[in-house]
């Protein structure tokens, strides 16, 4: 192989090294059982992928067959799927030391998922689609049955099992119509009808499609299986599900509706940004009467997704890099909730009532801190990140003049004060007796401070995305 | 620069006094204001108008066109010492009052402050709105975590609501913004680029609205004031003296500042509502005050009216009356404040809030009693007070275009006079039912000296205030009478 072509594979670098490091994690741990060994490997290859970012960047974009793009925006939510998986394997950690006799093989999921995740984000075919999703979802539902022992968990793992497989069903079955009306599956190719006017048999076919999508992001009405399965599964799992899988498709779906020119048709774009607004309300209402924080912050992020959404219609330079900021955002403070709940979950199970988080501010001061900043950061409070993508998906929909997903975004962000100010005001409230058995290492609470900081940094320093926004929005427009 | 580097210091100082904790913490909080009022002071004294020590201009967002710019004239200037004395004497009053986790205490009073005088000397309307919502989740905190028996609701209430009111200024201000750049093709939030970019007629209105509601709530102007009276009484004595000092100021300043100049048609529109308001306020915010059992909650309500007077003269769109207007805020600020010291020393020694358990206090406490009176003079209009010079600047300013409202509103005095008898003579005068009441120990006498003396002194020479204040009104008037408002 020559110099040139080894520059080729560049661009492909960061997925490549994602897709090996679970079977390098498989290898090594059939050798040898080894909790930090197969973290070890899990967190090199993703440190790798990360390094791998760069030379792609400078290199992208490029092909790989039909089903693999690269491109400045795949790179930088490979950038951020990388980091997230990075952040949820140190939050795991900890967690399954506790709880698990053999934990090894939680990290070759992790890995998978994450491949399947940044694969989603690199493709521009609605076959990669399937297949990313397909990735995905497998490894997911693994991942949330993964302490067998536990009932909630097995239920919550067959639940994703049997709602995720109908949301594929429901995707391929679109594809099909698709392939039926236009004879291909790439994003050109449904470009090129878009501009002539879809038949009702390639209408229906995008519609199934961005149901199937709706599915995987939880989005009011196909919200169903989010509670449930955030409340059964281990909380680093939950988060992951949250942030790295929501997020990719988040992206995926931003990249399809631009590049497609879906939204041009007015009953798809309709379609969607009623998926938004009956998201925000849904979300934000059905949280109000949750008393369960991981139920709680299940419709919280039914609710944030269909802020994002607001973000995903704006095309453009200012979509993406609302989109970036946002899921950039959201990683974080998600991070920052459900490392909290992990820090605080034991041998008996997750903490989940609120009583569990009474007076943390006072017991456990780094915790209490990053909950209470990680609420006042999802409720979208200044000098957090949270505001700075509010205020993105604001300007989005207010520069495409929607003024109604505006009014949506504003009225049902209010109502989210109610319960994200709660999480706040019991976590300062008098303390409960501790209870025993949480994670009082020091390797959690440096997690979370570094989280803090990062969370803080980018709501005072929005500035630091930028450059890569602006390359990922080059790519596109 | 002064803005940001007095919000910087009092970040950090808060942060010190959050890490050191306890007793130390106290007297960092007190000298770090006491050093940012001497310097604010010398700053504002020495710089000229267009020195870089007054404004500031650099780009934050960029892809939004959102910068750190930040400017100080008269009326900020006032406003930004306003909120480092009225912080100080906060911090003088909390002194031995709290003394559970004192120092996070001091790092949410710091910090809140610290969003005030952003808040006055923003101008560019995102960075604005970062400093309004910075200054409010402290005092949420300030509330819930130190306030009395049903601080939890109170702070709930109090959060749900300004956010709410916030919630619209934002997507106000982001609309405003979209118009801008439909028109220019970029994104501007600064004061300057928006003046004039308001959309006419409908559209217009409605942004206008999201402004004012946003203000309104904060003021707080009927209907949107539910809140103002449960987050006072709930609060500590410190909480209550900065909500109602600089917190509420902040909603005025905003109309002055913002909706006047920015939507001059849309406002002049407005003005008979909002005027209604402010007078439907100063009549029922007195009424209630009347009818309250609780010292701390009749202070409130005398709030909502005394603020009514406010609102009613920024409507007026007269030079006076808006003269009358932010003379109100300063007056209000240290009469008020002083009515919430002065329950706060009453609840410290007999334990209770409620004006018929008090009573004779005058007897054993008499220099309480005489802050007290000078407080409630003040309040109830004596001339000779600041109270009095701002209300009939009010008047006067608004007879010309609005006589009926100022006929209606006047009656607002005399109502204030019968609740502020009703005070003083239920707690310090009737049969004494206390004995052996501490009077003022030193420190208090020094927060409530302050706040006469500057009573005094600004009700016989208003003068400096009123000069200051100049530039910012005419500012706000100027796009007004172009458009047809009565001078």
């Amino acid at each position: 192989m020559t110099r040139a072509d080894l520059a080729d594979l560049a661009p492909l670098a960061p997925l490549a090294i994602l897709a090996v490091t679970p079977l390098v994690v498989t290898v090594a741990i059939s050798v040898r059982r080894h909790h930090a060994l197969a973290l070890g490997i899990t967190l090199a290859g993703l440190a790798a992928a990360v390094a791998a970012v760069p030379a792609a960047l400078a290199a992208a974009p490029a092909t790989a067959g039909a089903l693999v793009t690269v491109d400045a925006l795949s790179l930088s939510f490979t950038l951020l799927i990388a980091l997230g998986t990075a952040v949820v394997a140190l939050m795991s950690r900890p967690y399954l030391a506790r709880s698990e006799r053999r934990p090894e093989e939680y990290y070759v999921l992790l890995g998978i998922a994450a491949t399947g995740a940044a694969a989603l984000v690199s493709t521009e075919h609605l076959a990669g689609v399937i297949l990313a999703v397909e990735t995905l979802s497998v490894a997911l539902f693994g991942l949330i049955a993964y302490p067998r022992d536990r009932a909630g968990a097995i239920e919550a793992g067959l639940k994703y099992l049997i709602m995720t497989g109908a949301a594929s069903a429901v995707l391929v079955f679109g594809a099909a119509l698709l392939y039926a009306d236009i004879g291909g599956l790439t994003f050109d190719d449904i470009a090129a009808r878009a501009s002539g006017g879809f038949s009702v048999v390639g209408l229906a076919g995008l519609a199934l499609v961005i149901a199937g999508l709706a599915f995987k992001l939880a989005l009011a009405p196909f919200h169903m299986w989010a509670p449930d399965v955030y409340q059964g599964a281990p909380a680093p799992v939950s988060a992951l599900i949250a942030t790295v899988s929501e997020g990719a498709v988040a992206a995926l779906a931003f990249r399809m509706l631009s590049a497609t020119g879906a939204l041009t048709e007015p009953a798809l774009a309709a379609i969607v940004a009623g998926l938004a607004v009956v998201s925000m309300a849904a979300g934000n209402l059905l949280a109000l009467l949750q008393t369960r924080v991981k139920r709680l912050l299940a419709y919280s992020s039914v609710a944030h997704f269909g802020y994002l959404l607001v973000a995903v219609m704006a095309a453009g330079p200012l979509g993406v890099e609302a989109l970036l900021f946002y899921v950039a955002a959201y990683f974080v403070m998600t991070y920052l909730a459900f490392g909290v709940v992990t820090a605080l979950s034991g041998r008996a199970g997750d903490a989940d009532a609120l009583d569990h988080f009474k007076g943390l501010c006072w017991r456990r001061p780094v915790l209490g801190i990053a909950l209470v900043l990680s609420s006042l950061s999802l409720l979208g409070v200044p000098v957090t990140a949270g505001f700075i993508a509010k205020l993105y998906v604001l300007a989005a929909g207010a520069s495409e003049a929607r003024w109604g997903l505006v009014v949506a975004i504003a009225l049902t962000t209010a109502i989210s004060a109610f319960y994200y100010l709660r999480l706040v005001v019991v976590s300062l409230s008098r303390p409960a007796e501790d209870p025993r058995g949480d994670d009082r290492s020091l390797e959690a609470a440096a997690l979370l401070t570094v989280l803090v900081a990062l969370l803080i940094a980018l709501g005072v320093a929005p500035g630091i995305l930028e450059p890569l926004a602006t390359r990922a929005a080059d790519a596109l427009f | 620069m002064i803005v940001l580097v007095l919000v910087a210091f009092l970040a950090a100082a808060g942060l010190l006094a959050w890490i050191t904790g306890g007793r130390v913490a106290r007297a960092i909080a007190a000298v770090a204001l006491g050093l940012a009022l001497a310097f604010g002071a010398v700053v504002l004294a020495i710089a000229a108008p267009d020195s870089a020590w007054r404004s500031f201009d650099e780009p934050w967002i960029p892809s939004l066109g959102i910068r750190l710019q930040f400017g100080v004239d008269g009326l900020s200037g006032i406003l930004i010492l306003l909120a480092l004395v009225v912080g100080l004497l906060a911090v003088l009053v909390s002194w031995s009052e709290i003394r559970h986790r004192r120092g996070f205490f001091d790092f949410n009073l710091l910090v809140s402050l610290a969003g005030v005088v952003g808040v006055f000397g923003a101008l560019d309307l995102v960075l604005f709105y970062v400093f309004w919502e910075l200054m409010l989740v402290p005092m949420v905190l300030l509330i819930a975590v130190w306030g009395h028996e049903d601080r939890l609701r109170a702070a709930l209430k109090f959060f749900v609501f300004t956010h709410a009111g916030s919630l619209f200024l934002l997507a106000a201000i982001l609309a405003l913004g979209a118009f801008y750049r439909a028109e220019t093709g970029a994104w501007s939030f600064q004061l300057a680029d928006l003046a004039g970019a308001a959309p006419t007629g409908y559209p217009g209105l409605v942004i206008m609205l999201g402004f004012f509601i946003g203000f309104a709530v904060k003021i707080p102007a009927v209907p949107f004031h539910t809140w103002l009276p449960d987050a006072h009484t709930q609060a500590p004595t410190a909480g209550s003296v900065v909500l109602a000092g600089l917190l509420l100021k902040a909603g005025a300043y905003g109309l002055i500042r913002f909706a006047l100049p920015l939507f001059p048609e849309a406002s002049i529109a407005l003005a008979p509502i909002a005027m209604t308001l402010g007078v439907v306020g100063i009549l029922y915010g007195a009424v209630l005050a009347f009818s309250q059992p609780d010292f701390k909650r009749l202070v409130a309500y005398t709030s909502i009216s005394h603020m009514g007077f406010a609102l009613l003269g920024i409507y007026a769109m007269t030079e006076l009356a808006l003269i009358g207007a932010v003379l109100l805020l300063v007056a209000h600020a240290f009469s008020t404040g002083g009515l919430f010291v002065v329950a706060g020393a009453l609840e410290a020694r007999l334990e209770t809030r409620q004006l018929r358990r008090m009573g004779g206090l005058w007897a054993s406490a008499p220099r309480l009693g005489a802050a007290a009176l000078i407080l409630v003079m003040a309040s109830l209009g004596l001339p000779g007070l600041a109270n009095f010079a701002a209300e009939f600047s009010i008047f006067f300013g608004a007879f010309g275009p609005a006589p009926w409202f100022v006929a209606a509103a006047a009656i607002g005095l005399i109502l204030s006079a019968l609740y502020g008898l009703r005070l003083l003579q239920g707690v310090f005068f009737g049969p004494p039912r206390w004995e052996g009441i501490a009077d003022l120990s030193p420190r208090e006498a020094a927060v409530l000296g302050v706040a006469t003396v500057v009573l005094v002194v600004l009700g016989l020479y208003p003068i400096p205030v009123i000069d200051a204040a100049s530039g910012a009104i005419t500012a706000a008037l100027d796009p007004l009478m172009s458009r047809g408002a009565s001078p």
